[in-house]
């Protein structure tokens, strides 16, 4: 009987939590998918929730039958082997390193593969075509993702030279959002930008799923321990002060602005503080987690009132949320990291210059490739067929150009059509005596 | 004294709106509508059930204008209207018999002058 017992050297307790852990993750990008549909318009409702559930299809199949072994397959340099391809060799025994089950550890790193892909549709939605980002989607998991994450936890260069990245800075945070900049570059801005307000339809969507993302990582950042230990307790309750902070500290730069608080500059600014202890959570102690959480509001706040008065329609401030705040949290566990809480390595401030180093490396090298391997991607994708249709569909709207619905939708003037034909057709082969 | 009725493309009502403050015409209601024209109509499916949708979302301006106004209003309608595809809309021009300012009481011509102009 033994799938009925535990292979040896898994412990059940991390086995637990881990699963709970892969659960909450997966749930983020719903989340994400309310977050991301209430910043858009209304006729791009349906659309930009689908690029979230795209992405919860072809990220985790390419992630399963090629991504996950780029980028946890051995310790290449610059990328894995393809040992696990299809999952080969992908068991209950647990995963090297950790004390759970390896398939275990595969299910938790796609859940990040699906979100980071998600990510990335914030700065292509309302005018790219549904076709060719599923196509994007599933390139990018695998040729984007799966290489950054090998950089980072699959012993790659990064991790090899000594850079920290506890949960995904580097291909979660900064893959997305250096990658949203190409896309938004390559598929170019919205036909009414900069000459429309173009406003978001649903401020509650957007409170609601920031909220949710909110929850879901705890299990992200909580989960990236690979188990019931103090790294992830730590990270857990960094996740919950970093955030904190940054809400505090977006509050005070929107009175200083506008005088007055915003609801989306607040569940913009949730995001932020989540991002920025994601790559610091397990390193940090839970003061400097507060501290980061105050820092990592300026820039985003910065590039995000930047952004919008320029040209770059990256419309849903990916890079701003996503990659400076990840960025921020790279180059503050260089500064502040602590041998005390982690176990692991010392910063600039407690002696160890050397690590700030091994973070600037990452922060060179992860929205360099990022940046310069999505444009090339979405060149060639775009050099097949179009990226974006006519104008005349952005004006009707992606949600009835490319699915057929609409999020709103009145029944008013509705007739149903039957598969033998339209309800007057039927009626009028009941007879005429019928009526 | 004229009633200025205008049926429009929702995406294109703020061009409407830019065209019709540069006309200087500056009193206007908006609402939106649903209603039926010479379009196609859309096909949309929702868990199998296939629907025809007879009526299409618009915008409908409703500019009350003194008589000089009214060809300026019309231009400025088609101008920002126009995408030169069928379901541009139309615009109807009815006689208006009184108008009335209610802060003031004022009647008519003065009713329909925007205040400051």
């Amino acid at each position: 009987m033994r799938a009925l017992q535990a292979a040896a050297g898994v412990d059940a307790g991390d086995t637990a939590w881990m699963l709970a852990a892969t659960a909450l993750v997966l749930l983020m990008t719903p989340a994400l998918g309310l977050f991301y549909a209430g910043l858009v318009r209304e006729k791009n409702t349906l659309n930009t929730f689908m690029m979230c559930v795209a992405a919860l299809s072809v990220a985790t199949i390419c992630f399963a039958l090629v991504g996950y072994s780029l980028a946890f397959d051995g310790d290449g340099s610059l990328v894995g082997g393809l040992g696990h391809v299809f999952l080969q060799g992908v068991g209950f025994e647990p995963r090297d390193g950790t004390t759970i089950p390896h398939l275990l550890f595969f299910a938790f790193q796609t859940t990040f593969c699906i979100i980071t892909t998600a990510l990335v549709s914030g700065a292509v939605v309302e005018r790219m075509r549904f076709g060719p980002f599923l196509i994007f989607a599933a390139l990018w998991s695998i040729l984007v993702y799966s290489v950054l994450a090998h950089w980072a936890f699959g012993g790659g260069w990064l991790q090899a030279g000594g850079t920290l990245d506890f949960a995904g800075g580097i291909p979660v945070e900064m893959g997305s959002g250096f990658s949203a900049l190409a896309a938004a570059l390559v598929v170019g801005a919205r036909k009414d930008y900069g000459r429309q307000a173009l406003l978001p339809h649903n401020a509650m969507y957007v409170l609601v799923g920031a909220g949710l993302l909110w929850f879901g990582w705890f299990g992200f950042n909580g989960g990236s321990g690979f188990g019931a230990n103090d790294a992830s307790v730590l990270a857990f309750v960094n996740t919950l002060l970093t955030p904190a902070a940054a809400l505090l500290v977006w509050f005070v730069l929107d009175l200083l602005r506008g005088r007055q608080v915003t609801a989306i500059g607040a569940a913009t600014a949730i995001i932020v503080g989540c991002v920025a202890i994601t790559p610091a959570g397990g390193f940090i102690s839970p003061g400097w987690a507060l501290v980061l959480g105050g820092l990592a509001a300026l820039p985003s706040y910065a590039v995000i009132v930047w952004r919008t008065r320029t040209r770059v329609d990256e419309t849903l401030d990916v890079l701003a949320a996503h990659g400076i705040a990840g960025l921020t949290g790279i180059v503050f566990i260089g500064v502040v990291a602590q041998m005390s809480w982690n176990g692991v390595s010392d910063g600039l401030l407690y002696g160890n210059a050397e690590q700030l180093g091994s973070q600037l490396l990452a922060v060179l090298a992860a929205p360099a490739y990022a940046f310069g391997a999505t444009y090339a991607l979405l060149r060639i994708i775009g050099a097949f067929t179009a990226l974006r249709g006519p104008d005349r569909d952005e004006a009707v709207g992606m949600d009835i150009i490319h699915h057929g619905e609409e999020a709103y939708v009145r029944g008013e003037g509705a007739i149903l059509i039957t598969p033998e034909g339209s309800v007057e057709d039927e009626l009028a082969a009941v007879g005429p005596g019928s009526r | 004294m004229k009633l200025v009725i205008a049926v429009v493309r929702p995406d294109k009502a703020n061009d409407v709106l830019e065209a019709l403050y540069r006309a200087e015409v500056r009193g206007l209601s908006l609402s939106r509508v649903q209603g039926h024209g010479g379009e196609l109509e859309r096909v949309e499916t929702y868990r199998g059930a296939t629907v025809k949708m007879g009526l299409t979302d618009k915008v409908r301006f409703e500019i009350a204008v003194s008589d000089e106004f009214v060809e300026p209003t019309i231009d400025a309608l088609c101008e920002g209207g126009q995408t030169g595809e069928v379901g541009d809309g139309k615009i109807f021009v009815v006689a208006l018999e009184r108008v009335v300012r209610i802060r003031t009481g004022e009647r008519d011509h003065g009713a329909v002058t925007p205040v400051g102009s």
